[in-house]
């Protein structure tokens, strides 16, 4: 059951997505930015977590779910260490995807060449 | 002819873009991204503490992933037809970040690669921390004087 809500929530999610590219003049980076920000103020605002636990992954993977991560990240180191976390609680959550990303990334870069 | 009268023609003329098809295969594409994730959450909260530690480590495997795709040229693909089914989920800010990599590692490796590698994925982690930290500290502080 979970599988099916994920497949539902997260097609829906970029289903709108691709309806704001094609009928609208925002562009992929647009789009992106916009959820993002989108999901980090909902997480803010407390929405975001409740809808994650009924959607899990449909949530979690697009983008809107590494917006909230940020929040999430935040809001927990602040309680950990106070007024630092405000800042090292951006790439609490995010961090691991982040680094893991930079160096698989410069990996493949690195071993091959790009199509086309 | 104006610029504006030309851009109406021309829009009044082309091919109406097929927009059902599209975002039937963005819902498409996208669904099966995140059942994918589903699937790695699932392992993922078996295996670690936390459910933060659980997101922490379904983003990176999904991000794995994305640069692997990336690399053998089957996420291309995958864009081409799914459109915003492949950029909106995190293995499409993967493939922005692998793809520009491999492109630019050409102008070098550190202005080349390590420069360009975040031209698309730069603006999201920027604008994701700066929302995040601005809506945290409205919280904190609305919290604070409560």
């Amino acid at each position: 059951m979970e599988y099916i809500i994920a497949f539902l929530v997260g097609g829906a999610i970029c289903a709108i997505g691709q309806l704001i590219i094609d009928t609208t003049k925002c562009s992929n980076a647009h789009l992106l930015v916009g959820l993002v920000c989108l999901g980090a103020v909902l997480s803010g605002l407390g929405v975001y977590e409740p809808f994650q636990e009924f959607a899990g992954a449909g949530a979690l993977v697009p983008v809107m779910g590494f917006g909230s991560s940020i929040t999430k990240g935040m809001l927990s180191e602040l309680e950990r260490l106070g007024w630092e976390g405000l800042f090292t609680g951006a790439f609490e959550i995010t961090g691991l995807g982040l680094a893991a990303g930079i160096v698989f990334s410069s990996i493949w870069a690195l071993l091959r060449k790009p199509h086309k | 002819m104006k610029p504006q009268e030309y851009q109406k023609l021309v829009q009044e003329n082309s091919a109406p873009r097929p927009l059902l098809k599209n975002v039937l295969w963005a819902f498409f594409v996208g669904g099966l991204i995140c059942t994918i994730g589903q699937v790695v959450l699932n392992i993922a909260t078996k295996t670690e503490n936390t459910k933060a530690e659980a997101s922490a480590v379904t983003l990176a495997v999904m991000i794995l992933i994305g640069t692997i795709l990336t690399a053998f040229g089957v996420y291309d693909e995958l864009a081409e037809k799914g459109g915003a089914g492949a950029a909106v989920p995190i293995t499409g800010f993967a493939n922005t970040m692998t793809s520009a990599a491999m492109e630019f590692r050409r102008e070098g490796i550190l202005l080349g690669m390590g420069a360009k590698m975040f031209v698309i994925a730069g603006p999201v982690i920027v604008f994701g921390i700066l929302s995040g930290f601005i809506v945290t500290l409205i919280k904190v502080l609305i919290l604070k004087l409560l």
